[in-house]
């Protein structure tokens, strides 16, 4: 069954394309990693799924899952770090996600909620940091308190933008062991990432994209060496201004 | 019974006096927690650009109706808010970020509030404007700032949620429920309100400081929002009321007086406050050289 599809999508920003025509589907429960050079449009893509950016060709359709079910981690967070809210107050912003924006904007939060916060905060290994303001955090435990807010959000479809980028290996395999339990519970999980032994190690699928896309498979089938450098070669002949797309037929399947 | 005469004396005996208390204390309720916004959201400086928007409308209402409360309100009021949504407008149109459209067009207002109160008008009038004056605060004036604070503590309270998800994590906001645009444009009535709110009594150059100073001075107190609230109204009620008593004694202008009451406030908690204030690093040098 699939969760989302992508039809001959087309990304761009004032007309230059930045995501090609790509085409493809996710299935629902399963694990995917973007991977592809910088400026491939791994980000743009995310984004154009989430709804912050509307597609200029083709559409990001959803079967199994609404999108206002998801649940989305940027990449640099473009979070006020500084702002005055505790650590609890901020992974509650993550309850009630299923809520209509009446809700969200001014419904209360339950003790429920507040039980299941303190509990997240424990799963990332921040148990009885609720109090403390977030501008007194490291980068690292910032990561896992966003972590902490997805689990709040309890999404069937969890989207990370480069979520161990600036992050050390400590903090980087307790976050990985809450995707494999993501995965566990039956939860679509799309994630950017470099590092290719990640890739290899948690995520079932990968999607190869230099704008194009250059592969979509099993991880083992893309992550070939050839694939790689086709990859970095259209990235090495990647222009920084890409010409205005006119043509409309459909590239790669 | 000699600090009794210097605290309360004034106030006892007349109801001038009274009246501009009362105007200090309602427009602390409202400013406060609006200018405690303005500095999270990084926007102090489009408090400053606001507050001159509005001169061009108070400034041809004062023309044409003279000192009318009602006439300068909703001038002041509907040059403000014409300059929100075409600032607002811009930025979402076109690439411009909003602080420089922001400064575009309160710059426009500007010019032609001037243009229209020395082409039409006189030097008084531009004075009355500019600084406003504390002590002329009637019962009308006093139920117009009393129902504006009302309408900002409603509001905020009832924006409470988007708001700050909007200052916090403005993506998340997006993502998740939308209206984002919404709830800012709420908050930038709520700014312009407390403006035209403001500048009946200390004039549109000054209404910004009992904005701002106690939301800055705030931030070296406390680290929750509700605290940095409280200790904003708190800071702010204190300015109008020692800033009343000053001018009162020393036969000085109230609304600059009120300010730099303010402005010593702020000063002292650059110095002691309990959140990085500078004293506490100075001496803490010496503990570590000795």
């Amino acid at each position: 069954m699939t969760a989302l599809a992508l039809e001959n999508l087309t990304l761009s920003y004032q007309r230059h394309p930045v995501v090609h025509h790509v085409s493809g589907t996710f299935r629902l429960g399963s694990s995917t990693a973007i991977v592809g050079p910088n400026g491939a449009g791994k980000s743009t893509l995310l984004k154009a799924i989430v709804g912050l950016i509307s597609p200029d060709h083709g559409r990001v359709s959803f079967d199994g899952i609404a999108r206002g079910q998801l649940a989305y981690l940027p990449q640099q967070a473009n979070i006020e770090r500084q702002f005055p809210i505790s650590v609890l107050d901020t992974i509650l912003l993550g309850a009630a996600n299923e809520a209509g924006r009446w809700q969200r904007w001014f419904g209360g939060t339950s003790h429920a909620d507040r039980e299941r916060a303190a509990s997240a905060l424990g799963r990332v290994g921040l148990a009885g940091f609720e109090d403390r303001p977030v501008s007194a955090l490291s980068s690292g435990q910032f990561q896992r308190v966003l972590f902490a807010r997805i689990l709040l959000q309890d999404a069937p479809l969890i989207l990370l933008d480069e979520p161990f980028t600036a992050i050390d290996a400590r903090t980087t395999n307790d976050l990985l062991q809450i995707v494999e339990h993501w995965k566990l519970e039956g939860r679509t999980v799309i994630a950017v990432l470099h590092d290719f032994d990640q890739v290899r190690q948690h995520f079932e699928q990968t999607l190869l994209l230099a704008k194009e896309c250059v592969a979509w498979g099993s991880s083992g089938e893309v992550l070939t060496r050839d694939n790689l450098l086709r990859a970095n070669g259209m990235a090495e002949n990647w222009v920084p201004d890409a010409a205005v797309c006119h043509r409309d037929e459909e590239i790669t399947a | 019974m000699m600090l009794y005469d210097f605290f309360l004396g004034p106030f006892v005996e007349f109801s001038f006096m009274r009246l501009a208390l009362v105007g200090c204390f309602a427009l602390a309720l409202g400013c406060a927690p609006i200018g405690l916004f303005l500095v999270l959201r990084r926007m102090s400086l489009v408090g400053d650009a606001m507050s001159h928007a509005i001169l061009p409308g108070a400034a041809i209402a004062f023309i044409a109706y003279g000192l009318s409360l009602t006439a300068l309100s909703i001038g002041g009021l509907v040059a403000g808010l014409t300059v929100v949504l075409l600032s607002g407008l811009v930025t979402r149109l076109t690439q411009q970020k909003e602080d420089a459209s922001f400064a575009a067009f309160y710059l426009l207002s500007l010019a032609s509030g001037v243009l229209i109160v020395s082409k039409w008008g006189s030097n008084v009038d531009l004075m009355h404007i500019l600084f406003g004056t504390v002590l002329a605060v009637d019962p009308p004036a006093l139920l117009l700032v009393a129902g504006i604070a009302t309408i900002t503590l409603l509001g905020l309270a009832l924006f409470y949620r988007p708001l700050v998800v909007e200052s916090f994590d403005p993506e998340f906001l997006r993502v998740t429920s939308g209206g984002g645009a919404l709830a800012h444009f709420v908050f930038l009535v709520l700014v312009v309100l407390n403006l035209v709110a403001g500048f009946q009594a200390l004039g549109t150059l000054m209404a910004v400081g009992l904005m701002m100073l106690p939301a800055t001075s705030a931030r070296m107190w406390a680290q929750s929002l509700p605290a940095l609230m409280a200790v904003a109204v708190g800071f702010a009620m204190l300015a109008g009321y020692l800033g009343l008593l000053i001018s009162y004694h020393a036969n000085l202008p109230s609304g600059p007086s009120i300010i730099l009451v303010a402005g010593i406030g702020y000063l002292a908690s650059l110095a002691l406050g309990s959140h990085g204030g500078l004293l506490w690093r100075v001496l803490k040098f010496k503990h570590l050289e000795g």
